[in-house]
């Protein structure tokens, strides 16, 4: 195959890469988007094979090694992404991306020893860029994987002197990268690599776990740019142009991800460093809560005439969706006004809530954004509150200076009764304590989401 | 390649990425940035043009750890975004 071709059949995946961005803008198109990306990828992989790189011949060398590495990824990649729960797949997420950003580093470490003498000063460069960044993105995105687990701790992680150990790592990360330019070493590379892989690790363990899905936005930019950057290193337009699509489309994204949190970036990236301390005297001390029965809750809302159900990440959990619509039906059969509200970052992630709402057929035309049913709690007789906290957390906006401060939230404290389902008294993911499970209008449901809607169910049928 | 087209494609391409997604719901957030991920997981072609030329045992096992990440983070990423995009379906008003 020729040059020309080869480099035409990589402009028409690029070009799918765009139609995809394009299409995944759009509910009505994302799915044909995917696919139109995905046939891209797929195209461009194919093409690889059956062109011969200057002083090569085909077959390519290795063919064995390189089919048989494909296999080995399909069989763990294709799986892993068929089982996974709706629950965890912001982690999966995470940690394609952490592995994406590594795939980068590795294959410009490759390329440099390869080259050996003959690198020029700007492949060096572009190699040392990719390097680091790569190393960050995957050791960054292993943390995010681990704090979405719940692996390790979702707080922010603040250690002694923590921004100038991490100032000092970024400091010798660049050190290296210049030493490496200089020397064309390969032990100075490893250096660089290993030091960027603690870099990564130092970065994102001062995030708190709401702000976790931002940063793997950011670190899947990241990744983008390593593509494009090896891309350079490798005279592929293909990777250019692809891998600065991600880039560019990914810091929108966060920019945009982080507004609907109400959050700057670099509040999010080094909040835990400037925030005061909080108050945790009052997360010791028991204070009375006004708990309910499944029948306590169904006649509230037997005889209301308007309900918000608001779920967060413990419906996720619960597996509740598809009873809460069974509730929500039965409410409605009732005469009662039923909607849902959510709140663009319930859940894991940004939009996780309605992805999980249509997995159980709930008309679109019931769920509601933050902004419109906001005004309407003050006529809300009962808002339900299914394992959500942190986004009807009051103290985002009476407290100044705690974690959550300034992110808009639902107001279910303007509304008539408010019931939370909770599996504990569990603070929410960012940690934080509500004082509205204090309120006196609140009725608490402890248990199980699932097995509490259902009890309710039954307890409303009844009445 | 010529520097000067170098930059040139990757100007162009910043502005297109800033534009096609400017305007996106907060409910495709999640699925845009799983769809990105995939795509950047194209690196595959790279790290099977370095598996080609590679000379050594080390590069050639690089490569392959390489290869088998990029597939992962490709298919799986595919995939997944399909996964969640599928919920969306019989939602249209």
């Amino acid at each position: 195959m020729s040059r020309t071709v080869y480099d035409l059949i990589g402009l028409a995946a690029g070009v799918a890469f765009i139609l995809a961005l394009k299409g995944l803008s759009h509910p009505k198109t994302a799915r044909r988007g995917n696919l139109i990306g995905a046939f891209g990828a797929g195209l461009a992989t194919l093409v690889v094979f059956f062109y011969a790189n200057e002083g090569s011949s085909l077959p390519l060398n290795n063919l064995g090694w390189i089919l048989g590495a494909i296999a080995i990824g399909l069989i763990i990649g294709v799986p892993a992404a068929r089982k996974v729960q709706m629950t965890q797949m912001p982690q999966l997420v995470a940690l394609f991306n952490g592995v994406g950003g590594g795939a980068a580093a590795l294959v410009a470490i490759v390329e440099y020893l390869n080259l050996g003498d003959k690198a020029t000063t700007a492949v060096v460069i572009f190699t040392v860029f990719t390097v680091i960044v790569g190393c960050v993105s995957f050791s960054g995105s292993i943390i995010t994987f681990m704090k979405l687990q719940e692996l390790m701790t979702t707080r922010p992680v603040i250690f002694p002197a923590g921004r100038f150990i991490i100032a000092a790592t970024l400091v010798s990360v660049l050190g290296v990268g210049g030493w490496v330019v200089n020397s064309l070493g390969t032990t100075p590379l490893l250096i660089l690599a290993g030091l960027s892989l603690l870099f990564g690790v130092l970065f994102v363990l001062p995030v708190g776990g709401a702000d976790v899905p931002i940063v793997i936005s950011l670190l899947n930019a990241f990744t983008g740019l390593t593509v494009a950057a090896s891309g350079y290193v490798l005279d592929s337009t293909l990777l250019i142009i692809a891998g600065t699509l991600v880039g560019a489309s990914g810091t929108i994204l966060t920019r945009l991800m982080a507004e609907a949190m109400g959050r700057s970036l670099f509040g999010t990236l080094f909040g835990a460093f400037t925030a005061k301390p909080q108050d945790v005297a009052a997360a010791g001390e028991e204070r009375p809560v006004r708990s309910g029965s499944p029948d306590d809750v169904a006649i509230l809302l037997n005889y209301a005439r308007r309900v918000v159900i608001v779920p967060g990440f413990g419906l996720a959990v619960a597996q509740a969706q598809h009873t809460v619509r069974e509730l929500a039906d039965l409410m409605i059969s009732k005469g009662i006004d039923v909607a849902y509200g959510i709140h663009p970052v319930a859940g894991r992630m940004p939009g996780h809530m309605n992805v999980l709402l249509a997995e159980a057929n709930v008309p679109y035309d019931q769920l509601a954004e933050m902004d419109e049913v906001n005004p309407t709690f003050g006529q809300t007789d009962v808002a339900i509150v299914i394992g959500a906290n942190d986004v009807v957390n009051p103290a985002a906006q009476t407290t100044p200076g705690c974690p959550i401060y300034g992110m808009p939230i639902l107001e279910v404290n303007n509304a008539a009764n408010i019931i939370f389902l909770k599996r504990s008294m569990r603070p929410g993911f960012a940690g934080i304590e509500n004082e509205l499970l204090y309120d006196p209008k609140t009725m608490l449901l402890f248990g199980d989401a699932k097995a509490s809607l259902t009890k309710v169910v039954s307890a409303l049928k009844a009445l | 390649m010529e520097p000067m087209a170098i930059v040139s494609i990757f100007v162009l391409s910043v502005f297109v990425g800033f534009e096609v997604v400017s305007k996106v719901s907060s409910t495709l957030h999640t699925p845009l940035m799983s769809g990105a991920n995939a795509i950047h997981g194209v690196i595959l072609v790279g790290a099977i043009i370095v598996a080609d030329h590679s000379k050594t045992n080390l590069e050639l096992g690089l490569s392959v750890a390489a290869i088998i990440l990029a597939t992962i983070n490709m298919v799986g990423g595919f995939v997944v975004t399909d996964r969640m995009l599928e919920m969306f379906k019989g939602n249209k008003k």
